[in-house]
């Protein structure tokens, strides 16, 4: 065991209405966990060095040897790897175990061609795992729980991530997948689940679909639920944690970097713990690849610290966040990162503006829509044309076209105010809006047909 | 006094008027009156029906955005200026009409007019001063 957990030292700190996972690692003094990171990186990098051709190229075009790498300062050396190398590299580039140690594979959702293998050796797959289980057990979870993951199973990291946790911390797990979501409210009213997992539009609908069967939060027993895979906001959030009586915890992660879990958020909700032992985070300004002070808004860079098949050195995610270390109410040490304010592969330059989806959702929410919404952006001559279409909501409804015709001026205007240019609202009937029952489909760039 | 109106908001799109008739035969609820505004994009089906409250309750669980509108019925002369008539008196009133539509009475000579007006209570007023009727819903249904 490479940390020690007879020492009591940490005590102090520990938040004793806090339960934790690994409370030794998760509260450990920062420099404790800087003294763990540098003899991982150390040993990774030699790892990579010797068994991964792709990334031992880049590093001698960049001129660094493993010899190099003493600590986490000396990363900065390191060549980045992008989404281009994993399609590059596709699909044994990066791999740096033998096939017969490794026992898994997981898969982004990406269409062909970008597509993402990840493999995983039994202990990727728990240490995986681990950092799922301090999930679920910063939302509340315990062995009494019943914990519903409705995050799809099969290729998708999401399903078997919170699996893995909940077994780890012995919650009973319904292993629901996404979809048939009446099923799923009936196993929820049935078996009492307590805590539930899946994609945070996917939570919306569960709510909407409870609701439309004649029940209400009374009647079902969760307490918590763990969101991610896809951007939402604060109003989402509040949205959600309404309709089904709950606390709503984010979660994050990426299947390069082995899946949900990476970073999760605790009681204090004010962004989420990195799981640093396992995954050192920094950010860089994305146009120059230059190391930004903690407290900088930039690109999120991981680098694995002891994940043995699928390593990756410093791994450029797109999300723009901001880390922190600012002590948390939780007890828990790890650094923070914040909610992702934007993702480059998200982010459309509309007129010359950039235009994050989350912005617009940030709009509806406020003003009484539901988050429930699609961007379609098309081009005509010269001039790109921005609509947004709207779902209308009962208490947004009037049934006269002027009050009708008011409501969109409304939205257009809230949503000029916050982008700097004006969208055609329309709105729409409920549930007319494209959306598959896992993600929704809240871009149509039309575009890029005529490019 | 006041009747109970339905309104629905339907996106333009061909079949959508025909659905919504479809759900309300579906339930026996019998159209008394109907009345359509539409825009590009979208149309606002106001109709009455003789139970209101079950016609929300049907639509709403077809999945419609739907509510009910309290609006106004008249009585006027089945003749060339009955509608302009009342409509006068509103607007000597300073009443402002959102909307009206007309349709013919069980009672032979007259017809029946449906009114959403800013002010009710103000509206009623100035009609009975002109001794024009409103109307109840049994009335408007020919009970
Ligand atoms: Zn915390």
């Amino acid at each position: 065991m490479w940390y020690d957990k007879n020492v009591e030292l940490y005590r102090e700190d520990v938040n004793p209405m806090e339960r934790y996972y690994q409370p030794e690692i998760e509260c450990a003094p920062v420099e404790k966990i800087k003294e763990w990171q540098n003899e991982k990186l150390v040993r990774q990098v030699r790892h990579v060095y010797d068994n991964v051709a792709y990334y031992r190229k880049l590093m001698e075009e960049k001129g660094v040897t493993p010899d190099d790498i003493r600590s986490t300062d000396d990363l900065y050396k390191l060549p980045f790897l992008t989404k281009a190398d994993l399609r590059d590299a596709y699909p044994y580039g990066l791999l740096a175990k033998p096939l017969s140690d490794c026992v898994r594979i997981q898969s982004t959702s990406g269409t062909t061609g970008k597509r993402v293998v990840a493999f995983y050796t039994q202990k990727d797959v728990d240490l995986w795992e681990d950092c799922c289980a301090r999930a679920i057990v910063a939302a509340g979870g315990t062995n009494e729980d019943v914990c519903q993951v409705c995050y799809g199973y099969g290729l998708f990291t999401g399903g078997p991530g919170l699996h893995g946790g909940s077994h780890k911390v012995g919650c009973l797990t319904l292993p629901m997948s996404s979809g048939n979501t009446q099923r799923q409210i009936q196993f929820m009213l049935d078996l009492q689940s307590t805590i539930l997992c899946c994609t945070p539009s996917y939570a919306v609908y569960i709510g909407e679909t409870l609701r439309e069967m004649g029940y209400s939060k009374e009647d079902i027993h969760l307490k918590a639920g763990i969101f991610g895979a896809e951007p939402w906001t604060q109003e989402m959030r509040r949205d959600i944690e309404n309709s089904l009586g709950i606390k709503a915890y984010d979660i994050y992660g990426l299947t390069e970097t082995s899946g949900p879990g990476v970073s999760f958020e605790c009681s204090e909700q004010t962004g989420m713990h990195i799981n640093e032992d396992h995954f050192f985070a920094e950010i860089i300004d994305p146009e120059t690849g230059e190391v930004l002070p903690e407290g900088s808004k930039g690109e999120l860079v991981f680098t694995s610290l002891d994940k043995e098949a699928f390593p990756l050195l410093r791994y450029r995610t797109r999300d723009i966040c901001v880390l922190s270390r600012k002590k948390c109410s939780c007890g828990r040490t790890h650094i923070k990162m914040s909610k992702p304010m934007g993702r480059s592969d998200d982010m459309m330059i509309i007129r010359g503006v950039n235009v994050f989806p989350s912005q617009i959702e940030t709009v509806l929410l406020k003003q009484g829509y539901t988050s429930n919404y699609q961007i379609v952006v098309d081009r005509v001559g010269s001039t790109d044309t921005f609509d947004v279409y709207v779902e209308v909501t009962e208490e947004q409804f009037a049934d006269t076209v002027r009050e009708l015709t008011l409501r969109e001026e409304e939205l257009s205007g809230a949503m000029k105010l916050m982008l700097g240019i004006n969208p055609k609202v329309h709105l729409v009937q409920p549930k007319s809006i494209a959306r598959s029952e896992g993600k929704a489909v809240r871009v149509v760039d039309k575009r890029k047909l005529h490019d | 006094m006041r009747v109970k109106q339905i309104s629905v908001f339907l996106e333009n799109k061909s079949g959508q008027l025909a659905d919504v008739g479809a759900v309300l035969a579906e339930n026996n609820m019998n159209l008394r009156a109907l009345s359509i505004a539409d825009t590009k994009d979208y149309g606002i089906l106001r109709v009455i029906v003789p139970d209101a409250d079950g016609a929300l309750e049907v639509l709403r669980t077809a999945g419609y955005t739907c509510k009910i509108t309290d609006v106004l019925a008249v009585e006027i002369d089945d003749s060339p200026g009955g509608m302009a008539r009342v409509l006068a008196v509103l607007s000597d009133a300073g009443i402002s009409v959102e909307y009206a539509y007309a349709f013919i009475s069980h009672k032979a000579g007259y017809a029946h007019m449906i009114l959403r007006v800013s002010e009710l209570e103000k509206t009623v007023d100035a009609l009975a001063k002109a001794q024009i009727r409103t109307l109840e819903m049994n009335e408007l249904l020919g009970k």
